[in-house]
């Protein structure tokens, strides 16, 4: 379904996705607005996680994973036959649900995209200052300027989820996914977080999947509602919440089940 | 007064108690941990007592005199370390390589099978067929005779399997989310394997490049068949050397003399110490590097 007046950033049709001979998401249709938090809910195993990575293509490192349906980026197929997964990668982030920093430094962390992008020249400067911007837009910069070259790990596991924020900001993405990012963390630092992504939809069309119905009520203007691979009800979060036309969709979210 | 049949029931409670079977086994494990302890103290504790007393600054840095009965071994020490070296870089980067294919390439193909299977087949071909086959080879066909590069390749074949297999299990080691966020970031496969996938494999696979020397150093069989026995400074790769491990095996056939028996004891025990400190800096690099990792959550 779609909003009229609204801008679309990614529109997904029909998409299937199978694990070998486990379909893990059935018939999904969605339209994912541009500069809005779109926010993916539903109990364990509902292949919320699975519908995500199915839109930067994370899904194609998975031995047996097999996709069919068309999403656009932009109008474009990505998975047309002319289109890489490392491109669309570069043009929709994602965050993960634990924390991956690589073993490297602070700043060697935010400059691994930029450096396997090409997309730094040689003055160190303009490196130091897209480090710097990201380290600023994941609200982080301030905890860490003066240890960029502490190693990742000696962050607190809040910080080590901003700097993966960070990371993912500096090649500048159109899209960010957010798979859980607070599902390890403390309800101090999710609030950072959770700040953080209303910072970030001027910018970036954000899609989070979330197993916290409070969270995506907090931060999402749309909510899609999933259950065993279907995608129950998608509509604006206020009325997902407050008047959901599914009798599943308000078992789920008056905390019937899950 | 306990009856026999009493005593019997008694028995048969004990015998089947599971507390029972767990001192047991405690007790049969026990024993065969301090047997292996013996063996290995016993061994190494005969030869170092036998050697030590030979080991002085001449020994490692005269010339044998007398076939070896006499003087140093400093030829034998750098035979040693220059087929070490030569097996080492011929096989370093060929066993590193296929270990990255087969992890992180190869996936279900057909060849990784094969390739494994054929690596651990190798490991387990007795060394003098290597030999065998070293001394045909190189020797003979390829004209290279007795020599360092004859027997550094045919030590670089050998350690082939060892070095793959720790390259897989350092590569396979490597948290998958290092990938993940790596691939999500837009890098290529080769990004990912050679900017983030290697550089924490490294520690992994610097031990397993050790363990491989320490094995290089000890091997006799194929390098009496390859490099020859030479008991010269080598002045080029096609020099003929007699590798420590050779020395000694030479020294100990030969007829029985004081001089000589020292010796083969005095180059046993600097063997046994080089492969002791081969294992325990491979040790000390790979606990350094995984207590650096536990660190991160």
């Amino acid at each position: 379904m779609s909003y009229t007046g609204e801008r679309l950033k990614i529109v997904v049709r029909n998409l299937n996705v199978y694990y070998g001979k486990t379909q893990a998401l059935k018939d999904v249709s969605l339209d994912v607005q541009a500069n809005k938090v779109t926010a993916v809910i539903g109990p364990s195993g509902c292949g919320k996680s699975t519908f995500i990575r199915t839109l930067n293509r994370m899904n194609d490192i998975i031995p047996g994973a097999r996709v069919e349906g068309k999403i656009t980026l932009e109008g474009q197929d990505i998975y047309g036959n002319n289109v890489s997964a490392v491109e669309v990668r570069r043009r929709v982030g994602m965050v993960f649900q634990k924390s991956n920093p690589f073993p490297k430094s602070i700043f060697e962390n935010v400059a691994y995209g930029l450096r396997i992008n090409g997309l730094i020249t040689r003055e160190s400067g303009s490196l130091r200052e897209r480090i710097e911007k990201a380290l600023a837009d994941a609200a982080l910069w301030d905890e860490v300027k003066d240890r960029l070259n502490t190693s990742a790990f000696e962050l607190s596991i809040g910080q080590q989820q901003r700097l993966c924020i960070a990371r993912a900001l500096a090649i500048e993405p159109e899209v960010i996914l957010f798979d859980e990012p607070c599902s390890a963390l403390d309800p101090i630092a999710t609030a950072k977080i959770e700040d953080l992504l209303r910072d970030l939809k001027s910018k970036y069309t954000i899609v989070i999947v979330t197993h916290s119905m409070q969270q995506a009520a907090r931060v999402s203007d749309l909510t899609g509602f999933f259950l065993l691979g279907e995608m129950v009800e998608y509509g604006l979060t206020s009325e997902i919440f407050s008047r959901p036309k599914d009798k599943r969709t308000e078992d789920y979210v008056t905390g019937r089940f899950g | 007064m306990i009856s026999a049949h009493e005593k019997i029931a008694e028995l048969t409670r004990w015998v089947t108690s599971p507390s029972t079977h767990e001192k047991t086994a405690r007790a049969v494990m026990w024993a065969s941990g301090l047997t292996v302890l013996a063996i290995l103290l016993v061994i190494t504790g005969f030869v170092v007592i036998r050697g030590i007393g030979a080991i002085d600054l001449e020994f490692i840095s005269a010339m044998p005199i007398a076939g070896g009965r006499e003087g140093g071994i400093l030829p034998m020490i750098v035979g040693t370390l220059c087929i070490i070296a030569i097996s080492t870089i011929v096989a370093t980067p060929v066993a590193v390589a296929s270990g990255i294919y087969l992890t992180e390439y190869a996936g279900t193909h057909p060849l990784s099978k094969i390739v494994t299977f054929g690596a651990e087949w190798l490991a387990g071909i007795p060394s003098i067929i290597f030999g065998l086959f070293g001394f045909a080879f190189f020797v003979v066909l390829l004209e290279w005779g007795f020599s360092i590069l004859s027997g550094g390749m045919i030590l670089a074949c050998m350690i082939l399997n060892e070095t793959i297999r720790t390259t897989q299990e350092a590569i396979k080691a490597v948290p998958g989310s290092y990938r993940e966020a790596s691939y999500a970031l837009g890098a290529t496969k080769w990004q990912t394997v050679s900017r983030v996938v290697l550089p924490s494999a490294a520690p992994g696979i610097l031990t397993g490049v050790i363990l491989g020397i320490g094995r290089a150093a000890g091997e006799t069989a194929a390098i009496m068949l390859t490099a020859g026995s030479f008991m010269a400074l080598p002045t080029s790769l096609f020099s003929s050397v007699r590798p420590m491990s050779l020395h000694v095996y030479l020294l100990a056939i030969a007829e029985i003399h004081p001089g000589a028996v020292a010796r083969a004891f005095g180059t046993a025990t600097l063997l046994i110490l080089t492969v002791l400190i081969a294992n325990l800096s491979s040790r000390a690099i790979k606990n350094y590097y995984t207590r650096g990792l536990r660190q991160e959550r």
